[in-house]
């Protein structure tokens, strides 16, 4: 087991540097040349030549790509991710660390949202399958993955915040400012949930184990929580763990619509701003995520599966 | 003698996307107490779906017919709670495969547990000292760690015994075994064909099913034909043998004697590895 663990580890060596490569590359291909953006963006009257070629120095463009890329990751791996193009003041780290808790807040609140309600609804529908229940989510499902994010935010916004009058609309602070953007960005993940608990609560009972605790008798509420609800959690255990990076990727809309002061907001002014670095490090933020979430949930999957776990 | 289980005209049709389709257009049998019933047929004949039908097993999609008896009292007609804790408690159960049928998340010692608990009141320690002790019973050696097992760390032959033994702890009327010797080696298969014997002789009901003409013959002291969801032949092995009736029961008794060749080859095996 411990073995196993460390052999995940080892291999994710390999990705994150893959991922922090293809990361440095995509930024680097943008055809502007970044001194001179640094420059427009710090609002030099006029952009001379000497300027350009100082601020080449100061920034190490003028060195090779791959050294530019080794100085990058080495940096990155000491917390230094450069400084801020629009204020030369402020370290890129610093930007992050400020707009960071925001949007963990929010990608908290909207897992918190998705668990709470996916798992009973989807649970539900699979227990009264074709019921009155399951035909009214099965329509609201269909419904809400055919509606995109910003256009449920602004209905929410627009009736709760407008007309009701019940709900702040933008900002941040109280967790009432939380309820919308949360809901927002849960609301694609639920209808995902409810279906694959469901159909997963369905393909479980088929199986031979439930006939079979059925012939011993168990009460049934035994056999569908007991037996068939934590088989159909263990195998969405992955795809759930997967989508807390997908969250606090996915929240970049939803935070733009609600003035929400997370990453997603600092990511989309920063490209509007052309500050490359930052959109450089939030980038690799999230490809890190992705890659320490897929593992994490892998290992986890792995230690709570009897038949993968090898008895040390 | 009065049986312990009867079926009179048992059907069961099931309602899919093409209307009403009959799987089992009724079927008559019955068994006594310390006598075993062989239901025998080919794979697909109706043989799982009656018993399923009777014992309340199956879901909504299908609809049951006819009239089921266990000790005098008619089972098409209970609630599901009340057929519940008939099952694992009055009629045992052993299914096919003994691999799948347990949940693979769940430890051995735990899943016995579950059912005890489930029929009776009893406590922790209890419920321990009689899942160990109904090991012992079934001759599986060390019953400690057996219980700390995971279903996929267990043989299937150990598992079939495990399932049998859940099934006799709770000493039931009657014991339904299907295709209870199917996914198992030759030798393994005879094993748990001399529990069933051993089974009945404590005096207890047996319907086994298989579609093996030599399984049954072992075990059973009347053998009924299903066929197309019907029965078409009944009578005792040597009937069934040299006198059948039905051209399908006939089939099955020739092919009884390559069948034959091969067990006696397991056989011969068998004494070659214990030599
Ligand atoms: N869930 C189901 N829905 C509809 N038909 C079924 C279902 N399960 C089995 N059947 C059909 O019922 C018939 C009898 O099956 P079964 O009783 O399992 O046969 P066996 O004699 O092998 O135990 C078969 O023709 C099979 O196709
Ligand atoms: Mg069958």
């Amino acid at each position: 087991m411990k073995r196993y663990v460390v052999r995940r580890l080892l291999m994710a060596i390999p990705l994150l540097a893959a991922v922090s490569f293809i990361c440095f590359m995509f930024i680097n291909l943008i055809p502007s040349n970044p001194a001179e953006v640094a420059l427009r963006v710090q609002q030099m009257p006029v952009i001379t030549e000497e300027a350009v070629a100082r601020m080449e120095e100061m920034l190490g463009l003028n060195k090779p790509f791959l050294v530019r890329y080794f100085d990058w990751l080495a940096g990155c791996l000491k917390g230094d991710f450069g400084i801020s193009y629009v204020n030369p003041a402020r370290t890129v780290a610093g930007e992050l660390a400020r707009c960071l808790p925001a949007t963990l807040q929010l990608a908290a609140a909207s897992f918190a949202i998705v668990a709470v309600l996916s798992v009973p609804i989807g649970f539900l529908c699979a227990v009264y399958k074709d019921g009155w229940f399951d035909r009214i989510m099965r329509g609201v499902i269909f419904i809400s993955t055919a509606m995109p994010a910003y256009w449920v935010g602004l209905l929410l916004m627009w009736g709760m915040g407008v007309k009701l009058r019940i709900l702040p609309t933008n900002g941040s602070g109280t967790w009432r400012h939380l309820i919308l953007p949360a809901f927002t960005v849960s609301l694609s993940y639920i209808s995902t949930y409810i279906r694959l608990i469901r159909n997963n609560m369905l393909e479980n009972m088929k199986q031979d184990y439930v006939l079979y605790a059925n012939v011993r008798g168990l009460p049934q509420r035994a056999i569908l929580v007991r037996h068939i609800l934590k088989n159909s959690m263990h195998t969405c255990i992955v795809a759930m763990g997967m989508s807390i990076p997908q969250l606090i990727a996915g929240t970049i809309v939803v935070e733009n619509v609600f003035s929400w002061p997370g990453l997603g907001t600092l990511c989309i002014s920063s490209i509007f701003n052309r500050d490359y670095p930052v959109i450089q490090t939030y980038v690799l933020l999230i490809g890190v995520l992705f890659v320490v979430f897929n593992l994490l949930f892998d290992i986890l999957q792995t230690v709570s599966d009897p038949r993968l776990r090898r008895e040390e | 003698m009065t049986p312990v289980f009867e079926a009179k005209e048992l059907k069961v049709s099931v309602t899919g996307r093409r209307g009403e389709r009959e799987l089992v257009k009724g079927v008559s049998f019955s068994v006594e107490p310390g006598r075993c019933l062989g239901i025998l047929g080919e794979s697909g004949s109706g043989k799982s779906m009656s018993m399923k039908g009777a014992m309340g097993l199956l879901d909504r999609s299908f609809r049951v017919s006819g009239r089921v008896s266990l000790q005098g009292e008619e089972l098409l007609t209970k609630s599901p709670e009340e057929l519940r804790r008939m099952r694992g408690g009055k009629v045992g159960m052993v299914l096919q495969n003994p691999m799948t049928c347990f949940d693979p998340l769940y430890r051995i010692g735990n899943q016995i547990g579950e059912t005890f608990a489930a029929h009776q009141g009893w406590s922790r320690a209890e419920i321990r000292s009689r899942s160990l002790e109904m090991l012992e019973r079934m001759k599986i050696r060390n019953p400690e760690e057996v219980l700390e097992k995971y279903p996929h760390q267990l043989s299937g032959g150990m598992l079939q015994r495990i399932m049998i033994g859940i099934a006799m702890a709770m000493k039931p009327a009657l014991l339904i075994a299907d295709e209870p010797t199917t996914a198992l080696d030759a030798i393994t298969q005879l094993e748990i064909l001399n529990e069933f014997i051993r089974i009945k002789e404590e005096n207890t009901a047996v319907i086994f099913i298989s579609h093996d003409l030599n399984a049954v013959s072992l075990a059973a002291d009347e053998i009924v034909v299903f066929h197309q969801g019907m029965i078409v032949d009944r009578g005792d092995f040597r009937h069934i043998l040299h006198r059948a009736k039905d051209p399908y029961t006939r089939l099955l008794a020739e092919k009884r004697t390559a069948v034959m060749r091969s067990y006696r080859r397991a056989l011969e095996g068998k004494e070659t590895i214990y030599a």
